[in-house]
């Protein structure tokens, strides 16, 4: 470790690692730095992403995926299913991760772009001169560093210090936050070929339950309720019931806990001379809290945009605009849009989620799309859903997809 | 002083409780939670908990 590098990356998780590559790659001196002994571990996440965007950051490798995913199979409170599965020969849409060896994997590609990576080095604080963010007092091993850089890129995910350190509010209501509970369990007897979610006010108040193919007969079983509905009884306390009830046979081989951001797009994600990306910037996608795509696109655009900015010698705020700029053009109308879909749905009744369920029992879908899902309860339930009609206008607009 | 103690055998250190708390008084360090002085044992952390293991101490 130096004491003084041009960028300053703080998580090694899929923003920060990519966000670290991406800098490296341009010719900056970049440190990655992670307070954890172990990159990945532990996990927070139900671990399924989409095929598409995954590629456009890294090459997909059997050694990190656990299963191909065909499709979807969503069941109502009375336990009515809608299936949707791309109809496409072979056509498997996503994946679901083996996070611990993904998040080493990617963090291994940005040490091969010469990025130097510390772990068990956590960030203590911002040095901050003039108004401006010059580097992190950093801990490894009991010691503590000053370590100065022109650009600080916060990707500390969900439990992020470093926008409050800056002055950046990005506290979460408790409305605005999936508290979650996972157990990674052999013998639930799911098709691995599907992920299932089951949706409820009883058994996942404003979330959901899901079960997520890992490849062999094992799966995450996992479930988010809304923080606001917490409290008499914890996520925990949900699954465990869910399970005794479907899956009283099934034995737990893991258990993850964590907190989805659901609060959509936060106001700012930039100061002069720091970036927030990923959870910490608050970039999980209110709908079906999936993080990992938004957090690497956010990343690669940080990096981006450090080079730039440290290039013309300018990193202020004015300069940084153009990563909030780009992170909200490419990301945010979606975030957006989940918010919207996010509002309207933690507010219906189970016989409401029933009917609408029973309203799609003749539709047959050929993708596993939720954007196409949406659309066909809107045009079934054009009166209860009717707030939703703005999405249909900006689906022209920004072409948006809902499958990350 | 009233404050919340983190029952650290229950903990998962997932950090949900830090993104909630509106003072900043929580910290997850490596595999525990940190509770600073500014912690006014509003309750917030309590509810959202993913495994109960929060309580404010009387």
């Amino acid at each position: 470790m130096k004491s003084e590098y041009d960028v300053v990356v703080i998580g090694a998780g899929p923003a920060g690692s990519i966000a670290a590559k991406t800098a490296a790659k341009k010719g900056l001196d970049v440190l990655l730095i992670e307070k954890r002994q172990e990159i990945g571990d532990p996990v927070r996440c139900a671990e399924g992403v989409s095929k598409i965007w995954l590629r456009k950051h890294i090459e997909p490798d059997h050694r990190w995926i656990c299963a191909d995913l065909k499709g979807s199979r969503i069941f109502s409170p009375d336990g009515t299913m809608i299936e949707m599965a791309e109809e496409i020969a072979g056509g498997e849409v996503g994946y679901v991760l083996e996070r611990k060896i993904f998040d080493r994997a990617l963090a291994y590609e940005s040490a091969k772009a010469g990025v130097e990576v510390m772990v068990k080095t956590r960030a203590l604080d911002l040095i901050i001169e003039n108004g401006f963010i010059k580097g992190v007092k950093v801990m490894h091993l009991g010691e503590t560093y000053d370590i100065s850089s022109k650009i600080v890129i916060a990707a500390d995910g969900v439990e992020s210090k470093v926008g409050r350190w800056a002055g950046i509010d990005t506290s979460i209501k408790p409305s605005d936050i999936e508290t979650c509970a996972q157990y990674l369990m052999s013998g639930t007897g799911i098709d691995q070929n599907y992920c299932y979610f089951h949706i409820g006010n009883e058994i996942a108040p404003g979330g959901y339950v899901w079960i997520f193919p890992k490849g062999g007969d094992l799966a995450n079983v996992g479930i988010g309720i809304l923080g606001s509905k917490s409290g008499e009884k914890h996520a925990v306390d949900y699954l465990n019931e869910f399970i005794e009830k479907n899956y009283p046979n099934a034995r737990t081989l893991e258990m993850d806990v964590g907190g989805v951001p659901v609060c959509g797009s936060i106001d700012k994600t930039i100061t002069n001379g720091l970036m927030l990306v990923g959870d910490a910037a608050r970039q999980s996608d209110p709908i079906t809290g999936g993080g990992i795509i938004n957090a690497m696109e956010a990343g690669k655009i940080a990096g981006e945009v450090a080079y730039n900015a440290i290039s013309k010698g300018d990193v202020s705020i004015n300069a940084l605009k153009e990563y909030e700029d780009r992170w909200r053009a490419k990301i945010g109308h979606e975030i957006d849009n989940s918010l919207m879909v996010k509002d309207i749905f933690i507010k219906f009744t189970d016989p409401e989620i029933n009917s609408l369920a029973h309203s799609l029992e003749k539709v047959n879908f050929s993708s596993m799309s939720l954007l196409d899902l949406l659309y066909a309860l809107f045009k079934a339930n054009k009166k209860l859903l009717w707030d939703l009609r703005v999405l249909f206008k900006n689906v022209i607009k920004y072409d948006m997809d809902f499958e990350r | 002083m009233v404050t919340v103690v983190v029952n650290k055998f229950k903990c998962g250190y997932c950090g949900a409780c830090v993104s909630v708390c509106p003072t900043g008084a929580l910290e997850l360090v490596e595999t525990w939670i940190d509770v600073s002085e500014m912690c006014t044992a509003c309750g917030i952390c309590v509810r959202i908990c993913p495994v109960g293991a929060i309580e404010v101490e009387k």
